[in-house]
Protein backbone atom coordinates (compact mmCIF):
# COMPACT_ATOMS: atom_id res chain seq x y z
CA UNK A 1 0.00 0.00 0.00
CA UNK A 2 1.25 3.21 -0.60
CA UNK A 3 1.51 5.88 2.15
CA UNK A 4 2.92 9.81 2.06
CA UNK A 5 5.51 10.74 4.24
CA UNK A 6 2.85 12.53 6.70
CA UNK A 7 1.51 9.43 6.89
CA UNK A 8 4.94 7.20 8.02
CA UNK A 9 5.50 9.86 10.71
CA UNK A 10 2.18 9.86 11.71
CA UNK A 11 2.36 5.77 12.32
CA UNK A 12 6.18 5.92 13.47
CA UNK A 13 4.66 8.24 16.47
CA UNK A 14 1.93 6.35 16.94
CA UNK A 15 4.10 2.65 17.44
CA UNK A 16 6.02 4.78 20.69
CA UNK A 17 3.38 4.47 22.24
CA UNK A 18 2.46 1.11 24.50
CA UNK A 19 -0.83 -0.21 26.51
CA UNK A 20 0.85 1.27 29.73
CA UNK A 21 1.08 4.65 28.79
CA UNK A 22 -1.31 7.46 30.24
CA UNK A 23 -0.67 9.96 27.56
CA UNK A 24 -0.90 13.65 28.22
CA UNK A 25 -2.01 14.50 24.13
CA UNK A 26 -1.19 17.94 22.24
CA UNK A 27 -3.56 18.94 19.78
CA UNK A 28 -2.97 18.11 15.92
CA UNK A 29 -0.42 15.80 14.92
CA UNK A 30 0.27 13.95 18.49
CA UNK A 31 -3.59 13.74 18.86
CA UNK A 32 -3.60 12.20 15.37
CA UNK A 33 -0.72 9.64 16.18
CA UNK A 34 -2.20 8.98 19.89
CA UNK A 35 -5.86 7.94 18.82
CA UNK A 36 -3.98 5.46 16.03
CA UNK A 37 -2.05 3.88 18.44
CA UNK A 38 -5.31 3.57 20.68
CA UNK A 39 -7.15 2.13 17.40
CA UNK A 40 -4.34 -0.31 16.46
CA UNK A 41 -1.99 -1.77 18.95
CA UNK A 42 -2.40 -0.07 22.08
CA UNK A 43 -6.47 0.09 22.89
CA UNK A 44 -5.20 0.44 26.78
CA UNK A 45 -3.16 3.11 26.43
CA UNK A 46 -5.16 6.12 28.74
CA UNK A 47 -5.11 9.41 27.02
CA UNK A 48 -5.75 12.52 28.67
CA UNK A 49 -6.21 16.31 27.33
CA UNK A 50 -5.90 19.96 28.89
CA UNK A 51 -8.89 20.29 29.11
CA UNK A 52 -9.48 17.86 31.73
CA UNK A 53 -10.86 14.70 29.87
CA UNK A 54 -9.34 11.82 31.64
CA UNK A 55 -9.19 8.39 29.75
CA UNK A 56 -10.79 9.67 26.16
CA UNK A 57 -11.73 7.17 23.18
CA UNK A 58 -12.82 9.89 20.77
CA UNK A 59 -14.60 8.09 17.68
CA UNK A 60 -13.01 11.03 15.65
CA UNK A 61 -10.30 13.21 16.08
CA UNK A 62 -10.96 16.99 17.83
CA UNK A 63 -10.51 20.15 15.78
CA UNK A 64 -9.74 21.54 19.16
CA UNK A 65 -8.20 20.66 22.63
CA UNK A 66 -11.53 20.69 24.23
CA UNK A 67 -14.50 19.21 21.91
CA UNK A 68 -17.56 17.81 22.68
CA UNK A 69 -16.42 14.43 21.64
CA UNK A 70 -13.45 14.01 23.86
CA UNK A 71 -16.22 14.84 26.96
CA UNK A 72 -18.89 12.56 25.68
CA UNK A 73 -15.85 9.35 25.24
CA UNK A 74 -14.09 10.13 28.33
CA UNK A 75 -14.01 8.31 31.79
CA UNK A 76 -14.13 11.39 33.69
CA UNK A 77 -13.62 15.10 33.27
CA UNK A 78 -12.21 17.46 35.46
CA UNK A 79 -11.41 20.63 36.28
CA UNK A 80 -8.19 22.29 34.02
CA UNK A 81 -6.67 23.37 37.31
CA UNK A 82 -7.14 20.08 38.62
CA UNK A 83 -6.24 18.37 35.67
CA UNK A 84 -2.55 20.87 35.76
CA UNK A 85 -2.29 20.45 39.75
CA UNK A 86 -3.10 16.95 40.38
CA UNK A 87 -2.64 14.67 37.48
CA UNK A 88 0.02 16.38 35.62
CA UNK A 89 2.45 18.12 38.38
CA UNK A 90 1.43 15.07 40.77
CA UNK A 91 3.34 12.71 38.58
CA UNK A 92 0.87 10.56 37.24
CA UNK A 93 1.39 11.02 33.06
CA UNK A 94 4.12 8.71 32.03
CA UNK A 95 4.06 10.13 28.41
CA UNK A 96 3.97 13.87 26.92
CA UNK A 97 2.98 14.07 23.47
CA UNK A 98 4.07 17.53 21.76
CA UNK A 99 4.83 19.26 18.30
CA UNK A 100 6.12 22.77 17.78
CA UNK A 101 6.99 25.48 15.66
CA UNK A 102 10.73 25.24 16.01
CA UNK A 103 13.18 22.37 17.81
CA UNK A 104 17.09 22.37 18.18
CA UNK A 105 19.47 19.57 18.49
CA UNK A 106 18.78 19.06 22.18
CA UNK A 107 14.82 18.93 21.90
CA UNK A 108 13.77 21.86 22.97
CA UNK A 109 10.81 23.82 21.39
CA UNK A 110 9.48 27.33 20.23
CA UNK A 111 6.18 27.92 20.13
CA UNK A 112 5.93 31.56 21.16
CA UNK A 113 7.92 34.25 18.35
CA UNK A 114 9.59 34.01 15.29
CA UNK A 115 12.01 37.04 15.76
CA UNK A 116 12.32 39.18 18.54
CA UNK A 117 9.91 38.91 21.37
CA UNK A 118 8.96 42.51 22.02
CA UNK A 119 8.94 43.03 18.21
CA UNK A 120 8.16 40.09 16.48
CA UNK A 121 8.08 38.84 12.67
CA UNK A 122 5.54 36.36 13.33
CA UNK A 123 3.46 35.81 16.89
CA UNK A 124 3.07 31.95 17.23
CA UNK A 125 -0.08 30.91 19.83
CA UNK A 126 2.33 30.36 22.78
CA UNK A 127 3.18 27.65 24.93
CA UNK A 128 -0.22 26.95 26.48
CA UNK A 129 0.29 23.40 28.39
CA UNK A 130 3.51 22.23 27.15
CA UNK A 131 5.77 24.54 29.43
CA UNK A 132 4.78 22.22 32.32
CA UNK A 133 3.87 18.89 30.29
CA UNK A 134 7.73 19.08 29.60
CA UNK A 135 8.74 18.44 32.86
CA UNK A 136 6.25 16.75 34.80
CA UNK A 137 6.06 13.71 32.12
CA UNK A 138 7.96 10.79 32.72
CA UNK A 139 9.03 11.33 29.25
CA UNK A 140 8.40 13.50 26.25
CA UNK A 141 7.63 12.46 22.48
CA UNK A 142 7.96 15.12 19.82
CA UNK A 143 6.52 15.03 16.24
CA UNK A 144 7.09 17.61 14.09
CA UNK A 145 7.68 18.01 9.81
CA UNK A 146 11.56 18.03 9.14
CA UNK A 147 12.34 21.48 7.04
CA UNK A 148 15.58 23.73 7.63
CA UNK A 149 12.86 26.94 9.27
CA UNK A 150 11.49 24.52 12.24
CA UNK A 151 14.72 22.19 12.50
CA UNK A 152 17.04 25.04 13.67
CA UNK A 153 20.57 25.84 14.88
CA UNK A 154 19.42 28.00 17.18
CA UNK A 155 16.21 28.80 18.69
CA UNK A 156 14.37 32.28 18.82
CA UNK A 157 12.75 31.77 22.04
CA UNK A 158 12.86 28.78 24.15
CA UNK A 159 9.34 28.16 25.28
CA UNK A 160 9.25 24.18 26.20
CA UNK A 161 12.69 22.96 28.04
CA UNK A 162 14.06 19.72 26.38
CA UNK A 163 17.64 18.72 26.94
CA UNK A 164 18.19 22.97 27.73
CA UNK A 165 20.84 24.48 25.56
CA UNK A 166 23.75 22.98 26.83
CA UNK A 167 22.23 19.23 26.60
CA UNK A 168 22.58 19.32 30.73
CA UNK A 169 19.78 21.62 32.03
CA UNK A 170 17.53 19.12 33.44
CA UNK A 171 20.06 17.96 35.57
CA UNK A 172 21.23 21.14 36.23
CA UNK A 173 17.32 22.21 37.36
CA UNK A 174 17.03 19.14 39.37
CA UNK A 175 14.34 18.04 37.17
CA UNK A 176 14.06 14.19 37.37
CA UNK A 177 11.99 13.11 34.03
CA UNK A 178 13.56 12.24 31.07
CA UNK A 179 12.77 15.20 28.49
CA UNK A 180 12.31 14.20 24.91
CA UNK A 181 13.03 10.75 24.18
CA UNK A 182 11.91 10.42 20.93
CA UNK A 183 11.83 12.84 17.76
CA UNK A 184 9.27 11.83 15.30
CA UNK A 185 9.59 13.68 11.72
CA UNK A 186 8.46 12.94 7.61
CA UNK A 187 12.07 12.01 7.30
CA UNK A 188 13.23 9.83 10.08
CA UNK A 189 13.02 9.18 13.93
CA UNK A 190 16.08 10.95 16.38
CA UNK A 191 16.28 9.72 19.53
CA UNK A 192 19.03 11.56 21.85
CA UNK A 193 22.54 10.50 22.15
CA UNK A 194 23.83 8.71 25.61
CA UNK A 195 26.51 10.93 26.25
CA UNK A 196 25.44 14.46 24.93
CA UNK A 197 21.46 14.10 24.99
CA UNK A 198 21.75 15.72 21.11
CA UNK A 199 19.17 14.31 19.23
CA UNK A 200 20.49 11.69 16.47
CA UNK A 201 18.99 9.99 13.73
CA UNK A 202 18.06 6.67 14.62
CA UNK A 203 16.18 5.76 11.73
CA UNK A 204 15.05 6.73 7.93
CA UNK A 205 12.34 6.27 6.96
CA UNK A 206 12.35 3.93 3.67
CA UNK A 207 13.58 5.43 0.83
CA UNK A 208 14.57 9.08 2.60
CA UNK A 209 18.06 9.73 2.45
CA UNK A 210 21.25 10.85 4.87
CA UNK A 211 21.80 13.92 2.44
CA UNK A 212 17.90 14.45 2.50
CA UNK A 213 17.70 15.11 6.19
CA UNK A 214 20.99 16.95 5.96
CA UNK A 215 19.85 19.40 3.78
CA UNK A 216 16.29 20.08 6.09
CA UNK A 217 17.73 20.39 9.05
CA UNK A 218 19.27 23.87 10.48
CA UNK A 219 22.55 22.30 12.27
CA UNK A 220 25.28 19.43 11.60
CA UNK A 221 22.87 16.25 11.72
CA UNK A 222 24.57 13.43 13.59
CA UNK A 223 23.64 9.99 12.27
CA UNK A 224 23.66 6.73 14.79
CA UNK A 225 25.80 3.97 14.52
CA UNK A 226 23.16 1.78 14.42
CA UNK A 227 21.44 3.26 12.26
CA UNK A 228 18.04 1.69 10.90
CA UNK A 229 15.39 1.59 8.64
CA UNK A 230 11.54 2.40 10.11
CA UNK A 231 9.30 -0.20 9.39
CA UNK A 232 7.23 1.13 6.82
CA UNK A 233 3.54 1.24 7.69
CA UNK A 234 1.00 -1.97 7.66
CA UNK A 235 -1.94 -1.80 5.44
CA UNK A 236 -3.69 -2.40 8.94
CA UNK A 237 -2.12 0.84 10.36
CA UNK A 238 -3.00 2.65 7.22
CA UNK A 239 -6.66 1.63 6.81
CA UNK A 240 -7.01 2.54 10.22
CA UNK A 241 -5.17 6.29 9.53
CA UNK A 242 -7.57 6.67 6.46
CA UNK A 243 -10.90 5.78 7.92
CA UNK A 244 -9.87 7.99 11.33
CA UNK A 245 -9.45 11.22 8.84
CA UNK A 246 -12.45 10.09 6.62
CA UNK A 247 -14.62 10.28 9.49
CA UNK A 248 -13.03 13.53 10.78
CA UNK A 249 -13.81 15.49 8.11
CA UNK A 250 -17.01 13.66 7.80
CA UNK A 251 -17.76 15.27 10.96
CA UNK A 252 -16.28 18.58 10.82
CA UNK A 253 -17.21 19.34 7.21
CA UNK A 254 -13.96 20.33 5.52
CA UNK A 255 -10.44 18.67 6.69
CA UNK A 256 -9.28 17.31 9.47
CA UNK A 257 -7.10 19.62 11.74
CA UNK A 258 -3.45 19.87 13.20
CA UNK A 259 -2.20 19.10 9.36
CA UNK B 1 -27.68 38.23 42.44
CA UNK B 2 -30.21 39.46 39.67
CA UNK B 3 -32.08 38.29 36.29
CA UNK B 4 -31.12 41.30 33.81
CA UNK B 5 -31.01 41.62 30.57
CA UNK B 6 -28.19 41.37 28.76
CA UNK B 7 -27.22 44.90 27.46
CA UNK B 8 -28.81 45.89 31.27
CA UNK B 9 -25.87 43.48 32.62
CA UNK B 10 -23.22 44.33 30.77
CA UNK B 11 -24.08 48.32 31.11
CA UNK B 12 -24.16 47.85 35.02
CA UNK B 13 -21.23 45.43 35.53
CA UNK B 14 -18.48 45.97 33.06
CA UNK B 15 -16.65 49.42 32.90
CA UNK B 16 -13.96 51.08 30.76
CA UNK B 17 -10.90 50.31 32.14
CA UNK B 18 -11.67 46.71 33.54
CA UNK B 19 -9.64 43.97 33.92
CA UNK B 20 -11.76 41.32 32.07
CA UNK B 21 -11.84 37.65 32.43
CA UNK B 22 -14.63 35.73 29.80
CA UNK B 23 -13.43 32.54 30.45
CA UNK B 24 -14.40 28.82 28.83
CA UNK B 25 -12.16 26.09 27.95
CA UNK B 26 -12.73 26.01 24.33
CA UNK B 27 -16.31 24.97 25.56
CA UNK B 28 -19.25 27.54 27.01
CA UNK B 29 -17.41 30.49 25.78
CA UNK B 30 -19.51 33.73 26.43
CA UNK B 31 -19.74 34.66 22.45
CA UNK B 32 -23.14 36.62 23.31
CA UNK B 33 -21.66 38.46 26.20
CA UNK B 34 -18.28 39.24 24.48
CA UNK B 35 -20.42 40.73 21.49
CA UNK B 36 -22.68 42.78 23.91
CA UNK B 37 -19.33 44.47 25.23
CA UNK B 38 -18.40 45.24 21.92
CA UNK B 39 -21.82 47.27 20.61
CA UNK B 40 -21.76 48.95 23.93
CA UNK B 41 -17.77 49.85 23.06
CA UNK B 42 -15.91 49.74 26.44
CA UNK B 43 -12.29 50.79 25.52
CA UNK B 44 -8.84 50.13 27.48
CA UNK B 45 -9.65 46.53 28.55
CA UNK B 46 -7.49 44.02 29.94
CA UNK B 47 -8.55 41.18 28.59
CA UNK B 48 -7.56 38.06 30.96
CA UNK B 49 -8.27 34.49 29.23
CA UNK B 50 -6.15 31.29 29.12
CA UNK B 51 -6.83 30.76 24.90
CA UNK B 52 -8.07 33.93 23.53
CA UNK B 53 -10.21 31.86 20.94
CA UNK B 54 -12.46 33.42 18.30
CA UNK B 55 -13.76 36.21 20.84
CA UNK B 56 -10.72 38.17 22.16
CA UNK B 57 -9.76 37.88 18.20
CA UNK B 58 -12.39 39.75 17.62
CA UNK B 59 -12.51 42.35 21.11
CA UNK B 60 -8.62 42.86 19.87
CA UNK B 61 -9.33 43.64 16.54
CA UNK B 62 -12.30 46.29 17.15
CA UNK B 63 -9.36 48.07 19.42
CA UNK B 64 -11.28 47.38 22.85
CA UNK B 65 -7.87 45.68 24.38
CA UNK B 66 -5.03 47.46 26.19
CA UNK B 67 -3.35 44.16 27.21
CA UNK B 68 -3.98 40.43 27.20
CA UNK B 69 -2.91 38.16 29.93
CA UNK B 70 -3.21 34.90 28.67
CA UNK B 71 -1.40 31.19 27.64
CA UNK B 72 -2.48 30.17 24.57
CA UNK B 73 -3.42 32.49 21.53
CA UNK B 74 -4.31 30.18 18.39
CA UNK B 75 -7.27 29.46 16.35
CA UNK B 76 -7.63 25.42 17.96
CA UNK B 77 -6.85 23.08 15.04
CA UNK B 78 -6.68 25.84 12.64
CA UNK B 79 -3.74 28.26 13.00
CA UNK B 80 -3.46 31.53 13.90
CA UNK B 81 -5.49 34.23 15.56
CA UNK B 82 -5.05 37.20 12.71
CA UNK B 83 -6.58 40.14 14.73
CA UNK B 84 -3.90 39.21 17.75
CA UNK B 85 -1.35 39.02 15.21
CA UNK B 86 -2.42 41.93 13.83
CA UNK B 87 -2.28 44.24 17.01
CA UNK B 88 1.22 42.56 18.21
CA UNK B 89 3.00 42.23 14.98
CA UNK B 90 1.72 45.83 13.61
CA UNK B 91 -0.21 47.83 16.53
CA UNK B 92 -3.21 47.47 14.62
CA UNK B 93 -5.84 48.82 15.69
CA UNK B 94 -3.87 49.72 18.60
CA UNK B 95 -0.66 48.02 20.65
CA UNK B 96 -1.32 45.04 22.86
CA UNK B 97 0.59 44.69 25.72
CA UNK B 98 0.96 41.04 26.37
CA UNK B 99 1.30 39.29 30.16
CA UNK B 100 1.50 35.65 28.92
CA UNK B 101 1.73 32.55 30.90
CA UNK B 102 1.60 29.06 30.73
CA UNK B 103 -2.08 27.55 31.19
CA UNK B 104 -0.50 25.57 34.36
CA UNK B 105 0.50 29.46 36.04
CA UNK B 106 -3.24 30.71 34.73
CA UNK B 107 -5.12 27.78 35.82
CA UNK B 108 -3.55 28.36 39.43
CA UNK B 109 -3.12 31.99 39.06
CA UNK B 110 -7.45 31.87 39.41
CA UNK B 111 -7.50 29.02 41.80
CA UNK B 112 -5.71 31.40 44.35
CA UNK B 113 -7.68 34.17 43.36
CA UNK B 114 -10.71 32.05 44.07
CA UNK B 115 -8.66 31.07 47.49
CA UNK B 116 -8.34 34.36 48.74
CA UNK B 117 -4.25 33.72 48.21
CA UNK B 118 -2.04 37.49 47.46
CA UNK B 119 -0.22 34.51 45.28
CA UNK B 120 0.31 30.85 43.42
CA UNK B 121 2.96 28.67 43.44
CA UNK B 122 3.76 25.29 41.70
CA UNK B 123 6.26 23.29 40.12
CA UNK B 124 6.42 25.29 36.49
CA UNK B 125 8.56 27.46 34.01
CA UNK B 126 11.72 25.45 34.27
CA UNK B 127 14.37 26.31 31.83
CA UNK B 128 11.76 28.42 29.46
CA UNK B 129 12.49 32.01 28.75
CA UNK B 130 8.63 32.90 29.78
CA UNK B 131 10.37 34.27 32.58
CA UNK B 132 12.17 36.68 31.17
CA UNK B 133 9.82 38.57 29.05
CA UNK B 134 7.33 38.33 32.21
CA UNK B 135 8.04 40.19 35.23
CA UNK B 136 5.24 38.26 37.11
CA UNK B 137 6.86 35.44 37.05
CA UNK B 138 9.01 35.14 39.90
CA UNK B 139 10.33 31.63 42.01
CA UNK B 140 10.38 31.50 45.82
CA UNK B 141 11.82 28.54 48.18
CA UNK B 142 10.01 26.12 50.01
CA UNK B 143 10.30 27.02 53.58
CA UNK B 144 10.53 23.30 54.54
CA UNK B 145 12.14 21.17 51.95
CA UNK B 146 13.89 24.43 50.31
CA UNK B 147 12.53 23.34 46.76
CA UNK B 148 12.56 26.53 43.94
CA UNK B 149 8.85 26.79 42.75
CA UNK B 150 7.37 29.21 40.53
CA UNK B 151 5.58 31.91 41.62
CA UNK B 152 3.04 34.54 39.77
CA UNK B 153 0.46 37.27 41.41
CA UNK B 154 -3.12 35.41 41.85
CA UNK B 155 -5.41 36.33 38.98
CA UNK B 156 -8.57 38.54 40.32
CA UNK B 157 -10.18 39.98 37.32
CA UNK B 158 -12.96 43.36 38.19
CA UNK B 159 -15.46 41.57 36.20
CA UNK B 160 -15.60 37.27 35.47
CA UNK B 161 -18.32 36.48 32.64
CA UNK B 162 -18.63 32.85 31.86
CA UNK B 163 -21.67 30.95 29.84
CA UNK B 164 -23.82 27.95 31.37
CA UNK B 165 -26.24 25.79 30.73
CA UNK B 166 -28.36 26.46 33.29
CA UNK B 167 -30.12 28.78 36.09
CA UNK B 168 -32.46 27.77 38.17
CA UNK B 169 -35.73 30.29 39.46
CA UNK B 170 -33.33 31.37 42.86
CA UNK B 171 -30.32 32.31 39.93
CA UNK B 172 -28.40 29.43 41.07
CA UNK B 173 -25.95 28.08 38.10
CA UNK B 174 -24.99 24.70 36.95
CA UNK B 175 -22.33 23.95 34.23
CA UNK B 176 -21.68 20.12 32.85
CA UNK B 177 -18.88 19.04 30.60
CA UNK B 178 -15.47 20.38 30.24
CA UNK B 179 -15.77 23.35 33.32
CA UNK B 180 -12.55 24.34 32.29
CA UNK B 181 -11.88 27.28 34.96
CA UNK B 182 -15.60 29.04 35.15
CA UNK B 183 -16.07 28.17 38.52
CA UNK B 184 -12.74 29.21 39.65
CA UNK B 185 -12.42 32.67 37.42
CA UNK B 186 -16.46 33.35 39.12
CA UNK B 187 -14.99 33.16 42.66
CA UNK B 188 -11.72 34.77 41.75
CA UNK B 189 -13.69 38.05 40.36
CA UNK B 190 -14.63 40.88 42.28
CA UNK B 191 -18.27 40.61 40.12
CA UNK B 192 -19.53 37.86 38.08
CA UNK B 193 -22.03 37.82 35.34
CA UNK B 194 -23.44 34.75 33.76
CA UNK B 195 -25.40 34.21 30.54
CA UNK B 196 -27.28 30.68 30.58
CA UNK B 197 -28.95 28.31 27.85
CA UNK B 198 -32.39 29.06 30.02
CA UNK B 199 -33.78 29.59 33.54
CA UNK B 200 -35.58 26.18 34.43
CA UNK B 201 -37.76 25.69 37.39
CA UNK B 202 -35.26 23.49 39.42
CA UNK B 203 -31.88 21.66 38.08
CA UNK B 204 -34.13 17.61 38.70
CA UNK B 205 -31.84 14.62 39.43
CA UNK B 206 -28.15 15.57 38.81
CA UNK B 207 -25.07 14.09 40.91
CA UNK B 208 -24.41 15.05 44.54
CA UNK B 209 -21.25 16.55 42.82
CA UNK B 210 -22.34 18.38 40.10
CA UNK B 211 -20.51 22.05 39.33
CA UNK B 212 -23.28 25.00 40.91
CA UNK B 213 -22.32 27.70 41.63
CA UNK B 214 -24.90 29.48 44.04
CA UNK B 215 -27.03 32.73 43.11
CA UNK B 216 -25.29 34.52 45.89
CA UNK B 217 -22.05 34.28 43.89
CA UNK B 218 -22.78 35.82 41.27
CA UNK B 219 -23.50 39.48 40.55
CA UNK B 220 -26.17 39.38 37.67
CA UNK B 221 -27.45 36.32 35.39
CA UNK B 222 -28.70 36.93 31.73
CA UNK B 223 -30.33 34.32 29.19
CA UNK B 224 -28.73 34.59 25.70
CA UNK B 225 -30.08 31.18 24.39
CA UNK B 226 -27.15 29.73 21.67
CA UNK B 227 -24.69 32.29 24.06
CA UNK B 228 -21.47 30.28 23.05
CA UNK B 229 -21.83 29.33 19.53
CA UNK B 230 -19.38 29.11 17.58
CA UNK B 231 -18.00 27.47 21.22
CA UNK B 232 -20.88 24.84 22.25
CA UNK B 233 -23.25 24.26 25.10
CA UNK B 234 -22.34 20.26 26.13
CA UNK B 235 -26.34 19.20 25.99
CA UNK B 236 -27.48 22.03 23.78
CA UNK B 237 -25.42 22.34 20.66
CA UNK B 238 -22.32 21.58 18.94
CA UNK B 239 -19.51 23.19 18.56
CA UNK B 240 -18.99 24.56 15.23
CA UNK B 241 -16.12 23.77 13.33
CA UNK B 242 -16.48 24.57 10.43
CA UNK B 243 -17.01 28.48 11.66
CA UNK B 244 -13.96 28.31 13.51
CA UNK B 245 -12.21 26.86 9.92
CA UNK B 246 -14.00 30.26 7.93
CA UNK B 247 -12.61 32.10 10.57
CA UNK B 248 -9.29 31.77 9.10
CA UNK B 249 -10.06 33.70 6.13
CA UNK B 250 -12.99 36.08 7.69
CA UNK B 251 -10.43 37.32 9.90
CA UNK B 252 -7.26 37.46 7.75
CA UNK B 253 -7.98 40.34 6.26
CA UNK B 254 -8.98 44.00 8.05
CA UNK B 255 -11.37 44.77 5.58
CA UNK B 256 -13.21 41.39 5.71
CA UNK B 257 -12.35 41.62 9.47
CA UNK B 258 -14.52 45.17 9.70
CA UNK B 259 -17.30 44.02 7.56
CA UNK B 260 -17.82 40.48 9.62
CA UNK B 261 -18.18 42.37 12.65
CA UNK B 262 -20.20 45.34 11.59
CA UNK B 263 -23.15 42.95 9.99
CA UNK B 264 -23.01 40.19 12.56
CA UNK B 265 -22.23 42.02 15.93
CA UNK B 266 -22.69 45.43 15.43
CA UNK B 267 -25.73 45.70 13.36
CA UNK B 268 -27.35 42.70 15.11
CA UNK B 269 -29.35 43.43 18.03
CA UNK B 270 -30.08 40.84 20.94
CA UNK B 271 -31.76 37.51 20.52
CA UNK B 272 -35.44 37.55 21.44
CA UNK B 273 -34.58 34.84 23.87
CA UNK B 274 -32.21 36.84 25.39
CA UNK B 275 -34.75 39.05 27.75
CA UNK B 276 -34.60 39.01 31.66
CA UNK B 277 -36.54 36.51 33.27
Amino acid sequence: MSYTAVEMMTVAAARALSNHDICFVGIGLPSVACNLARLTHAPQVSLIYESGTLETKPDVLPLSIGDGELCETALTTVSVPEIFRYWLQGGRITVGFLGGAQVDRFGNLNTTVIGDYARPKVRLPGGGGATEIATACGQIFLIMRHNPRSFVKQLDFLTTLGHGRNGRERQELGIRTKGPTLLVTDLCTMRPDRETNEMVVASLHPGITREQVREKTGWEVRFAGDLAETPPPAAEEMEVLRSLHARTALAHGAASGGE
Amino acid sequence: MEFLKLPEAIARYVRDGDQLALEGFTHLIPFAAGHEIIRQGRRDLTLIRMTPDLLYDQMIGMGMARKLVFSWGGNPGVGSLHRLRDAVERGWPRPLELVEHSHAAMANGYDAGAAGMPCAFFRGYSGSDLAKVNGAIRSVACPFTGVHLACIPAIRPDVTIIHAQKADRDGNVLIEGIVGVQKEAVLAARRAIVTVEEVVETFGARSSNAVILPGWAISAISVAPRGAHPSYAYGYYSRDNAFYLAWETVSRERESFLAWMQEHVMDAVPGPGETAQ
